[in-house]
Parts: C-alpha cells; sequence; structure tokens
C-alpha cells in the first residue's frame, strides 16, 4: 500500500505491504536503527515513538495506520551537542547501561512528563510500566525522569 | 582525585551514543546482498526426525536453501563443546551428551533448532519456515528435574541421566560434626528456574568472502575470542586467522551472551553455504526457548551448630538441573562456582556438598547472573536465618558470632577457597544503621495496625570473581585460561588508543577503563579511548563475565601501562641525559629527580616514534601489551537486607525497602558501581518475586512470553539505598573486586528471609507470588 508519514520533520511517501510494523518502516525502510525491537508481544516498549504527540509502541502500528502520521523517534528530539533534557537527565543520572531499552524509555518519558507534570516518584514507576529494562532496576531511571520533569518546569 | 580519574563518578561517554539512538547493535548492521534466516525448531520436548521436506519450502518466491542438521553434520562441523570438565566423586569424566549445532537424529527440548531458511526477505523466510513439513516421533520427555535420574535415558551412554556426581570437601568429618552438634537446623530449598531476558535480543550477521576465504561473524557476545576460538577449534566451521567475531553493542548479557550457541554457528557456515551474507535475529519468543536457562536447583542442607551458636558443620545435598545438553560453562556453574561458595562469610569447620548433574528435556542451563554464587548464597544464608529462628536468635548476632574476622585473613575455607582480605561486620554494622534496624518494631508495629504483615530478612553473602590463576582453573577442569589481555598503542600525537579483551554489553568499560589509564598516565580522559569487542581489532581476550572485567582485564591494562611507563623513564632518561633510575614519573612528567629536568608523557611519546634523539639499545614506538593472570580469586562480600510487606488479603508482596552494602575493594566510578548493583538487585527481586520459567509435564515452556515471565517492571521495586565499605583486594593493582552480580548474589535470600519472617512460612519457595503466599496465609 501507499502511505505517506512524517518523520523527524521529513516527509516521507512509502510503498510498503499492508502488514508492515510502524517499527519495521523507521528501521528498515528509513534506517532509523535507534528505536529497537525487544519483543513480539508489545510488552517491552523498547520500540516506543510519539506518533501524533503521543507514546506509542511501533511494533503494534500498523503501516495504514500510520499513514498520514507525524512520527518522532529517539534520532529526533536532540542532538549530541543539543540533547533533550529528557536525554541530558538519563546521561546525568546514569539512567542507562546496555543502552538497548533507552530510546523507548526515554520517549515514553518525554510523553509522561509532558502530559503530567507534576510527577511522584510512584507516579513516574507507574508511568513507565510499560518499558522494561534489564539493566538498571530504574532506580536511576526514575531518577532521571524526575530530574527532566523539574528542568521542565523550571 | 581528578573529576576523570580513579574514583570519580565521571559521567558515561559511551551515553552519548546510546541516548541518541546512535548505538550500533547487531541488528542495526547489514550488509550488502544480505540474506535473511529463519530457525526450524523443534515443537516437541523429546522426538526423533524421521524426515524434513522442504520441497514447498523452497518454492517460495525467495527462498534460497533450507538446510538441516542433516547438511551440517554431512559438511563435517564438530559439536558445540562444554568448557568445563567436572570431575566425578570417583574420579571419572562427567558425561557429555553430543550436543551437534542443529540436531539431526533427536531434538531433545522445545525450540531445539534442527534447520534453517535463508530466504531474500524476512517474511518468505518465515513463509517458508512454515511450510517445510517435518516428521517427529515423539518420546516420553523427562522434564521433572527430581524425577530425572530414574526415568528413561535421554542420552546415548548417560546412564539414570547424570552427566555427574560431584563432591566437594570432607563428607566424613561433616557427618560426624553434625551427629554431635547440639542443634541442627534442616532445610529443603528449590531455586527457580530463571530465563535472562537481556533486552537486546541474540542475533548473528554471517558474512563471507569467497575470494579470501574470510568469515565475519557480527554477533551478541560477551566474549568475541572465545566465540571465534570454539568455532574454530571445535565446531571447525573456519579457521581461527580466517574469522573474525566481532561484538558491537550488546544490549545487555547476564550471563546468556557467554555461550556459543548454534544460532550463530549456522548462520556463519550457512553464509558460506550459500554464498551471501546472513542475518538472523531472534524474536522474543525464541529467546525464551533457546537462550541458555539460569539456576533451576533443588537442595536440601543441614547445619549444625554448637550450643553457644557457633557453626560446627554444613551438608548440602544438590540436585541441578542441566538442561538437555551441557551449554559453554552449564558444567561448572553448579559446581566449581557453587559448592567452594558455601563456607559464606563464616568460619564453619567441616563442609560437605554434593551435586548431581542431570540431564532432562529442557533448553540448556548455564550461567546467568552471580552463576552458583547466588545459588550458594540462598542455600547459606537461608538456613542460617532459619537456625536463627529456631535458636531464638538475633539473625544479626548470630551471623556476627559466626563471621570470619579480619585478623583471620588469608582464610583457607573447607571449601578450597582462600578468602584474602575481608571486614565483614563493617558492612553488617553499615548496612543496620542503614535500614534502622532498631526502629524495626516499631515499622512492623505500624504494619500490624494498618492490616499488613511486616518482615525483614539479611543476607551476608560473599562471591568470588575473577576465576583464577588459569593453571589451578585448567587443573579442575576449565578448557581456557582465564587471564585477560589488554594492550595500549600510545600514538605519536600522545593520546592513546586502549585494546582490551574484556567486552562492555552496559558496564561502561568505555568510561572506566579511561578513567583507569588517563589517571595511570596523568593524561586527559578525553585523550584515552577503549576498544573491545572485535577479534580483528584486540589480540584476544576472554570477555566479561563473573565479574572480572575490571580486576582481570582492568589489571591487564596496568601492568601494559607500566611497560610504557618504564620504557619512557628509558627514552626520557636518554634525551636529559639523566640516569635512568633518577627519572621518575608522576602525574604526565617524566622528571628527574632533584632538578628542574622534565619531559611530558606526550614528548616521550613523539620522540618514541620519530626517534632523533633515542637510545641505540631500545626500539622505536611507544605500546605494549600485557596478558594478567591473576593469583586468586576476589572475594567481594557484603550485607543486603530486605524490608517487606505482605496484604494478607491478596497475599501481595511489596518490597518497602532494601539496603545493601557491598565491599567491591577499591572503586573506580562509584556511579557506575551504583548502577550495576541497582540492577542486580531489581534481578535478585526478580527471582525472589515475580520471575519463574516454567515447563509443563509435556516439556512446554509455559512461560514464554512477556505475558507469562513476570519480569520486574518499574513500579515493582522501590528505590534501593546502596553503600560501599573498604578493603581493597590484596592481589592486583587496583585493589578491586568486581561489582557486576553482587545484587542478584544478595538479594534473593534477603527478601526471601523477609517474606517467610513477614507470612511465618519458612517453606514458601521463590518466586513468592501472591497465591504461594496467599496459600500459606490462609491454608
Amino acid at each position: 500500500m501507499q502511505i505517506s508519514l512524517t518523520v523527524n520533520g521529513a516527509s516521507h511517501a512509502l510503498d510498503v505491504p499492508a502488514n508492515t510494523l510502524l517499527v519495521d518502516i523507521i528501521r528498515e525502510h528509513l534506517g532509523l536503527t535507534g528505536t529497537h525491537v525487544g519483543c513480539d508481544t508489545s510488552q517491552c516498549g523498547a520500540c516506543t515513538v510519539h506518533m501524533n504527540g503521543s507514546a506509542v509502541k511501533s511494533c503494534s502500528i500498523l503501516a495504514g495506520q500510520a499513514d498520514g502520521a507525524e512520527i518522532t523517534t529517539i534520532e529526533g528530539i536532540g542532538t549530541p551537542d543539543d540533547l533533550h533534557p529528557m536525554q541530558a537527565a538519563f546521561r546525568e543520572c546514569h539512567a542507562l547501561q546496555c543502552g538497548f531499552c533507552t530510546p523507548g524509555m526515554i520517549m515514553r518519558a518525554i510523553d509522561l512528563v509532558e502530559k503530567s507534570p507534576d510527577l511522584s516518584n510512584q507516579a513516574v514507576r507507574e508511568g513507565l510500566e510499560g518499558n522494561l529494562c534489564r539493566c538498571t532496576g530504574y532506580h536511576n531511571i526514575v531518577k532521571a525522569v524526575l530530574l527532566a520533569a523539574d528542568a521542565t518546569r523550571a | 582525585m581528578s573529576d576523570t580519574g580513579i574514583g570519580a563518578s565521571v559521567r558515561r561517554r559511551e551515553d552519548v551514543r546510546f541516548i541518541t539512538g546512535s548505538g550500533r547493535y547487531t541488528d542495526d548492521i547489514n550488509q550488502p546482498g544480505q540474506t535473511y534466516a529463519v530457525f526450524l525448531r523443534s515443537p516437541h520436548a523429546r522426538a526423533k526426525i524421521s524426515a524434513v521436506d522442504s520441497s514447498a519450502a523452497l518454492a517460495v518466491n525467495g527462498v534460497h536453501a533450507v538446510l538441516t542438521g542433516q547438511d551440517m553434520a554431512a559438511d563435517g562441523l564438530g559439536d558445540l563443546p562444554c568448557g568445563w570438565l567436572v570431575k566425578q566423586k570417583d574420579g571419572s569424566d562427567m558425561v557429555s551428551a553430543p550436543h551437534p549445532p542443529l540436531a539431526h537424529t533427536v531434538a531433545n527440548y522445545v525450540g531445539e533448532p534442527y534447520g534453517i531458511v535463508i530466504a531474500e526477505t524476512l517474511a518468505a523466510a518465515r513463509e517458508a519456515a512454515e511450510l517445510v513439513m517435518t516428521e517427529f516421533d515423539e518420546l516420553e520427555p523427562i522434564v521433572d528435574l527430581t524425577g530425572a535420574r530414574g526415568a528413561d535415558q535421554i542420552h546415548e551412554g548417560v546412564s539414570g541421566n547424570l552427566a555427574y556426581d560431584w563432591e566437594l570437601g570432607e563428607k566424613a568429618a561433616t557427618e560426624a560434626a553434625l551427629a554431635g552438634a547440639a542443634h541442627v537446623t534442616r532445610i529443603d530449598l528449590t531455586n527457580n528456574r530463571l530465563i535472562p531476558n537481556a533486552m537486546e535480543p541474540r542475533a548473528a550477521l554471517g558474512v563471507y568472502e569467497s575470494a579470501t576465504g574470510e568469515h565475519t561473524l557480527y554477533t551478541t557476545s560477551q566474549n568475541p575470542h572465545l566465540e571465534r576460538l570454539i568455532l574454530s577449534a571445535f565446531v571447525q566451521v573456519a579457521p581461527e586467522h580466517k574469522l573474525r567475531v566481532v561484538a558491537p553493542d550488546v544490549g545487555g548479557g547476564f550471563g546468556s551472551k557467554i555461550f556459543v550457541y548454534a544460532e550463530e554457528t549456522a548462520v556463519i557456515w550457512a553464509a558460506r553455504k550459500v554464498g551471501r551474507p546472513v542475518k538472523w535475529t531472534a524474536d522474543r519468543s525464541e529467546s525464551f526457548l533457546a537462550d541458555a536457562h539460569g539456576r533451576d536447583h533443588v537442595t536440601h542442607a543441614e547445619l549444625g551448630l554448637d550450643a553457644d551458636g557457633r557453626f560446627v558443620a554444613l551438608k548440602v545435598q544438590t540436585t541441578a538441573n542441566l538442561g538437555a545438553y551441557l551449554s559453554t560453562f552449564g558444567s561448572s556453574v553448579p559446581t566449581y562456582l557453587y559448592g567452594t561458595l558455601l563456607a559464606g562469610q563464616y568460619a564453619t569447620p567441616n563442609i560437605y556438598v554434593e551435586v548431581a548433574g542431570v540431564y532432562t528435556n529442557t533448553a540448556p542451563v548455564d550461567a546467568y547472573r552471580g552463576a552458583g554464587r547466588p545459588e550458594a548464597t540462598y542455600v547459606v544464608e537461608r538456613i542460617v536465618e532459619t537456625a536463627a529462628r529456631e535458636l531464638g536468635r538475633d539473625p544479626a548476632e548470630l551471623r556476627r558470632l559466626n563471621m570470619i574476622r579480619p585478623d583471620q585473613f588469608p582464610y583457607e575455607t573447607p571449601v578450597a577457597l582462600v578468602y584474602d582480605t575481608g571486614d565483614y561486620e563493617a558492612s553488617l554494622d553499615r548496612a543496620l544503621e542503614h535500614v534502622d534496624y532498631a526502629g524495626f518494631p516499631a515499622r512492623r508495629a505500624a504494619s500490624e495496625a494498618a492490616g499488613r504483615k511486616r518482615g525483614i530478612g539479611f543476607a551476608c553473602y560473599i562471591e568470588a570473581c575473577g576465576l583464577a590463576p588459569s593453571q589451578l582453573a585448567i587443573q579442575l577442569g576449565a578448557g581456557v585460561g582465564l587471564y585477560e589481555s589488554g594492550e595500549i598503542r600510545v600514538n605519536p600525537t600522545g593520546n592513546v588508543t586502549v585494546f582490551t579483551g574484556s567486552h562492555s554489553h552496559g558496564q561502561g568499560h568505555e568510561t572506566t577503563f579511561a578513567q583507569v589509564v588517563s589517571d595511570k598516565f596523568g593524561i586527559p580522559f578525553e585523550d584515552v579511548e577503549i576498544v573491545h569487542g572485535d577479534t580483528g581489532r584486540v589480540e584476544f581476550g576472554l570477555g566479561t563475565y563473573g565479574s572480572r572485567s575490571l580486576a582481570v582485564g582492568g589489571s591487564a591494562l596496568v601492568s601494559a601501562a607500566d611497560k610504557l611507563i618504564a620504557k619512557g623513564r628509558k627514552i626520557a632518561a636518554h634525551m636529559l641525559e639523566a640516569d635512568v633510575d633518577a627519572v621518575e614519573f608522576s602525574d604526565g612528567q617524566f622528571l628527574v629527580r632533584d632538578s628542574n629536568q622534565a619531559l611530558s608523557f606526550g614528548e616521550v611519546a613523539f620522540a618514541a616514534y620519530v626517534p632523533t634523539n633515542y637510545p641505540t639499545d631500545l626500539e622505536p614506538g611507544f605500546s605494549e601489551k600485557a596478558f594478567y593472570d591473576p593469583e586468586n580469586f576476589t572475594y567481594p562480600a557484603g550485607t543486603h537486607i530486605a524490608e517487606v510487606e505482605v496484604d494478607p488479603a491478596t497475599g501481595v508482596v511489596t518490597l518497602v525497602n532494601f539496603v545493601a552494602v557491598d565491599d567491591f575493594g577499591h572503586v573506580i566510578n562509584p556511579m557506575i558501581v551504583d548502577g550495576q548493583v541497582h540492577g542486580g538487585v531489581a534481578q535478585g527481586a526478580g527471582q525472589a518475586l515475580l520471575e519463574h520459567g516454567i515447563y509443563d509435564d509435556f516439556g512446554q515452556l509455559v512461560t514464554g512470553s512477556y505475558m507469562d515471565y513476570c519480569m520486574p517492571r518499574a513500579d515493582d521495586v522501590p528505590d534501593f539505598l546502596v553503600d560501599t565499605t573498604v578493603t581493597p583486594c590484596t592481589h592486583n593493582p587496583l585493589g578491586v573486586k568486581g561489582c557486576g552480580e553482587a545484587g542478584a548474589i544478595g538479594s534473593p535470600a534477603a527478601i526471601m528471609n523477609a517474606v517467610t519472617d513477614a507470612v511465618g512460612d519458612n517453606g514458601l519457595s521463590m518466586p513468592a507470588t501472591p497465591e504461594k503466599v496467599w496459600r500459606a496465609l490462609h491454608g
């Protein structure tokens, strides 16, 4: 099927099989490998991106659903010289180890903070429930999200 | 201390690529002309493979080949070896069943690969794999660990499904001491099967260059050189000098990526067969089925105490599930990495352990974070806590009474280890302080008033890292040495490229190793680059597991740095017309003692490459390598204390407080060390409360997805309070011990001691799920 979508501000028109998943469009067709696949059951959240301003698991979005959508991936929120406050907070707080869940975790956390800026530790934990991390024990991720939330409010 | 040197919480340099989506994991790598592989996997736990009909599969558009175990055997590829030969009680070798990379006659666990489909696209490969018609003759699967020894024989020549019957320690003396003990505590424990679940699934991309005969394998490995060695020496996929293994960014391992698996073996072989690069990435279902699992022990233990409460003897009998085949280090985990740790932190004079290593029709079991040491700690710390309860003693004080004292080091245990140093009471006291032990009764009363039950539990663990020395390990059955290599190339402009045989898959070596080297040379942190994970760039290495990287790999770098400093002193002495003995190196300067003459590190490096004013008897160049072989293990130790609340109405256990005080020796980067402990504790909490790899009676994995296997999520764990005490390791140049596994070693026992304290039922097994806890509370 023919679809068009905007990814990180750039427009793309693609001809893909209808059963193509958004994550495969992002990784395989557009070569944006920062978005990861960690499971087959939309349980781990490694593939989280923003679609029309909300965090979604891109392994659960079909090509047709993404037609006309505005997509933002980890590559679209900041650069090494100009990090997004959430990226900076993750580094500052050592909120990542192997880095595999990190892009999805950051994309989810940005959405969480944007939609509910007054977050408690417990609210962050509940808000990140859909994203698995096996390395950090979440301790520093929660710290980072709270730090970024502070920075956003300031 | 500088801002970036040893002891500083330097922010990690690898993070910049990971937080911007610029990491390069195996699945991110693509090659021109690449094809895609899907594996054919047994749907049965035990079945003869009678016939494989791939005609319909080959008719699918874009399919290049369907290769089977028969094809691989016909090409003469060898079996996947087990790298540790365990000797049995009677002195005979363990019985290692043949482990073909692709099954060709019998499949022995659900998910065992027996063929590979290669196609132009992943979709075509998947479609074709569905069309392969395989005839299986099902056999009775042997799934139950405790019944396996009396069951039908899985492998020819392995009677009683027993790979080995192993022992350590003095049996007669231990039994005599138990017989004479004033009190004997007995406990039966299961250590639940875990599935490692690094977030990055395993993947492999094989490339073959027919013009040169070179093979390149990109794969998710914790130890690329070992992978290359096994694939060339044993499996004989390609000669070692024609095989390059690259483990780029690797998304977590926790042991599961140490091993040499069927899939990467098949991928590199198939790349040559079809003449195209072949790529495979596991989906999560495959990870559950075919990654090596962890733990899975059943144990009976007896602890004898004298009238004062001193431990007089510990006897442990364990049956360990090894799965269907002996994985790369599967044999060593329940033996040398388990039995040797049963002294724990205590001066127990008599210890005896016997372990039956048993085959079952389940996925192979091998090292998972802690590898044997969490199992040992679970036995020791559960039985000690139980003894304290039986005797009405304070669990902290009973432990204190029995701890090896600082003046007893070096301390030789009855189970073959010599602990070099430690101060166990120091970490116990610090942990008691952090947890506010004195305030626990009030907290318990407050919980009771709110209708909840509160419990506290301890684990005073010890572990052994950096398995060594190589000669001893090889005598005990290791197939390889356990040294590490390091090379430091000082470039002519004075900056430094460091090559380490360790591999980082989340540990942050690019930062900590750069801290060590920059500190050693007195040069900017930014001037040190760390290279790892590529057999084409790094000479040799044994990789990263067992919390060995800094203690062994870091020490190799110190040795190489010392060689460079020694050479630099000769160069500087010549240039400054001084005696070598008068030249010192400090803060990046070669200085002539009692003078103001000095050359910088960079000036000496430049002179070594542009040797105009240079000693005639010295080779040019400024690059050195070292192989560091440790004298002994390192022995991190500490106290973990867990506090839980149980809701009697639902059986839900909430981990409300967790304190970890660990002695890792000197700490290079406290931020990273704390993070390692956090992650380990969360994995241990997962084992204690949530995770369990379960097979049904037919050998089907019931917990084969994240819907069924309960991984800890952010709201399952609390913030952790972590702290360290320091007794430097006595035998490595950095005085470091290793921190990667401690969290997962101490926490299961601490949490289960807390849960059983709260519930009042010592028979609860891991994981303490709401159902089990509710049943324990309500009969």
